[in-house]
């Protein structure tokens, strides 16, 4: 059962990700995009990341494809022809990376791909959102804070690179 | 949870320049303009304290925050050095931001800001931490570039940098996935035991290597990497670009030595044939391309990047297989000595390039700088030192740094490769004496003589001093600071 549902939501994950690239029109490409990021966070539910797959929802699918759409619809690309020369090149090189690596799969000792994810079991008796704020505040303070300094310099940084009237031309 | 003092105490130093930068952030707005240098004094007041407060731990070697950090000799060896090029870039920007009209307070948080990535760079023993502090660095370093954003070029300059740093930044991170995956853990010590025991022949480990090494070269800028470093370099503001071209170098080797000695210390054999190669193919590309260059900004980053391929010399110094510590210490210790010497003298070439200026522009051509000493006999005879010790002849500075790598890889057995060394030395040679000859050997045309002049305030006259003092300095009597590159080394 388990892996059935695995093999459902990755099948549909390869499908929908080969569609965005295969898609002409920018709109569906992103709404292909759309559906990826569902089945991305519903793989994360049977990893018993629940918390994570909130949080891809919110994130990629509620923030940054939105931003996506934005950007497609006000640059108004309709079809984008310029990129599909490369279709054969790209083609070729992943045919051959697939032959590799189904026989490199094939052949002998595979142990090293075997990583086993372990749930902590104080996470899971926890609860996902609790044991991650808890890291998040006591071991992994450091990086935590560092991380929300990065967002202080995006902000002063795209204020200063787009208001108008600080910088002004040598000229005027 | 109780923050403890202790750890909080060990970061002082990145905490008073992140409340230097805040503060000028709130404060910029509310100033007059008159007064706004005072936030730029105040920023270089912050970073000489720290350069006590760091200079005074020099030999502690604490852990703080559940030991994701760590401050040891190496780790404030770097961040005196950062300290120090930070200070000059500040002063340097002082006069050149009013020059090109672009002076904003902002730009000092920016490269405060930027400075404390490098620190936590430098210092922290995690590879998380290691990412966040890389980012901070490159995010306040995109946006510093793209300063002149009414130049198409600055503008161009930015976006390229970022495009291609978020994507480094990302192969990155698959790298340090990896890692984590085999590893359960991202501190560097608990990689270190999972990756010995795992060998080297683990295809797992080694992509999760080749991964790292790719995304550490971009950042120093090492062939064949090194596509962006030429356009940035030479559209960002020229106080910006040794800004990058020293610090950013400097604390992505910090970071790089740090993560494959001690993260990735058990499978040596495994990185050194990547480093050598990258390494030689560095050394050439970089001089040999260097040498067509006619603009002296586009000039000095094919230079930087030639320098990153001598640094590596000490990198594989410190990777091969089976060599006695002490010899792998004179590696690292060499990478750290030639660092800190190359900044003195790219500082110091940017620091001419930027306060040159004709008719309005900075002279970044190399024709601006024809006959150059007829009118200007200070400026050129500073450049012309400066050239001298990149190239690397004695009895500049550039020359004891060449002298310590080359010896380090003989010592290692390598000496051939301290012999192709030489020979990328000698060829660098052509292309910076070609700007002594340019500025003493040509006659300036009449235009010349009356649309160039120097921007020379107090400001930059400290730079130029700090920078031929060091680059005279250190050529002449180095034993103070090799002393303290030898005691600072990562411990083996």
């Amino acid at each position: 059962m388990a892996s059935l549902v695995f093999f459902y939501f990755a099948s549909i994950i390869l499908l929908t990700a080969s569609l965005v690239v295969i898609f002409r029109n920018p709109v569906y490409s992103a709404l292909s995009l759309l559906v990826m990021f569902f089945h991305v966070a519903g793989l994360y539910v049977t990893l018993h990341a629940e918390f994570l797959a909130v949080v891809q929802i919110m994130v990629y699918a509620g923030a940054i494809l939105v931003l996506y759409l934005f950007v497609v619809m006000l640059l108004n690309v309709k079809r984008e022809e310029r990129f599909h020369g490369q279709t054969n090149v790209a083609m070729g090189l992943g045919a051959i990376m697939l032959v590799e690596s189904f026989l490199l799969m094939l052949q002998g000792d595979t142990s090293w791909l075997s990583l086993e994810a372990t749930p902590n079991p104080e996470t899971m008796a926890k609860g996902n959102v609790e044991s991650l704020g808890e890291v998040l505040y006591s071991t992994y303070l450091f990086p935590f804070e560092l991380a929300s300094l990065i967002l202080l310099v995006a902000m002063v940084g795209a204020v200063i690179l787009s208001k108008k009237g600080i910088l002004e031309s040598k000229s005027s | 949870m109780t923050l403890p003092l202790a750890d909080l105490l060990t970061i002082l130093p990145e905490l008073l320049i992140v409340g230097a930068a805040c503060l000028l952030l709130v404060l910029d707005p509310v100033m007059p303009p008159a007064k706004k240098s005072l936030l730029a004094w105040m920023s270089l007041g912050t970073l000489v304290l720290c350069f006590f407060i760091s200079a005074s731990s020099m030999n502690d070697r604490v852990f703080a925050f559940s030991d994701l950090v760590v401050v040891d000799p190496y780790a404030s060896f770097w961040k005196l050095l950062l300290y120090l090029v930070s200070a000059l870039t500040i002063l340097l920007s002082m006069t050149y931001l009013k020059e090109e009209r672009i002076d904003l307070a902002e730009y000092y948080g920016f490269i405060l800001l930027s400075l404390v990535g490098m620190m936590v760079m430098v210092s922290a023993a995690d590879l998380l931490t290691i990412y966040l502090g890389i980012e901070l660095m490159s995010i306040s370093l995109y946006i510093m570039v793209g300063f002149k954003r009414f130049e198409g070029k600055s503008i161009e300059a930015s976006a390229k940098y970022f495009i291609l740093g978020a994507f480094s930044s990302g192969i990155l991170l698959y790298g340090i996935s990896l890692l984590y995956g085999i590893g359960g853990s991202t501190r560097l010590s608990e990689i270190s035991a999972v990756v010995t025991s795992r060998g080297g022949d683990d295809p797992l480990v080694l992509i999760a290597l080749m991964l790292v090494i790719v995304g550490f070269g971009f950042k120093v800028a090492a062939v064949p990497f090194h596509m962006w470093t030429p356009d940035v370099y030479h559209g960002a503001p020229t106080s910006v670009t040794a800004f990058m071209a020293v610090a950013s170098k400097a604390a992505s080797f910090g970071a790089l030595l740090r993560v494959l000695l001690e993260g990735f210390g058990g499978v040596k054999p495994n990185w050194n044939g990547i480093i050598f190669a990258m390494c030689l193919v560095t050394l050439g590309f970089g001089n040999l391309v260097a040498i067509v260059q006619t603009n002296i900004k586009r000039m000095l980053a094919y230079s930087s990047i030639a320098h990153a391929g001598y640094a590596l010399i000490g990198l594989v110094v410190a990777g091969q297989a089976g060599a006695e510590s002490a010899v792998a210490s004179q590696g690292v210790s060499s990478i750290m000595l030639y660092l800190a010497i190359y900044s003195f003298m790219t500082v110091g070439a940017f620091a001419i390039v930027a306060i040159v200026r004709r008719s309005g522009v900075e002279g970044e051509e190399l024709e601006d700088f024809t006959g150059l000493a007829k009118r200007h006999k200070g400026a050129a005879f500073l450049m012309m030192v400066f050239m001298v010790s990149l190239a690397g002849i004695p009895p500049t500075a550039g020359f004891i740094g060449k002298f310590y790598l080359f010896m380090a890889a003989v010592n290692a057995g390598l000496t051939w490769l301290a012999v192709i060394g030489l020979i990328f030395a000698a060829v660098s040679a052509f292309y910076y004496l070609r700007v002594v000859m340019v500025m003493y050997m040509r006659e300036p045309s009449a235009s010349q003589e009356s649309e160039t002049r120097l921007a020379l305030t107090p400001a930059t006259a400290i730079v130029l001093a700090c920078a031929i003092a060091g680059v005279v300095f250190l050529g002449l009597y180095p034993a103070p600071l090799v002393s303290v590159t030898q005691s600072a080394v990562l411990p083996f």
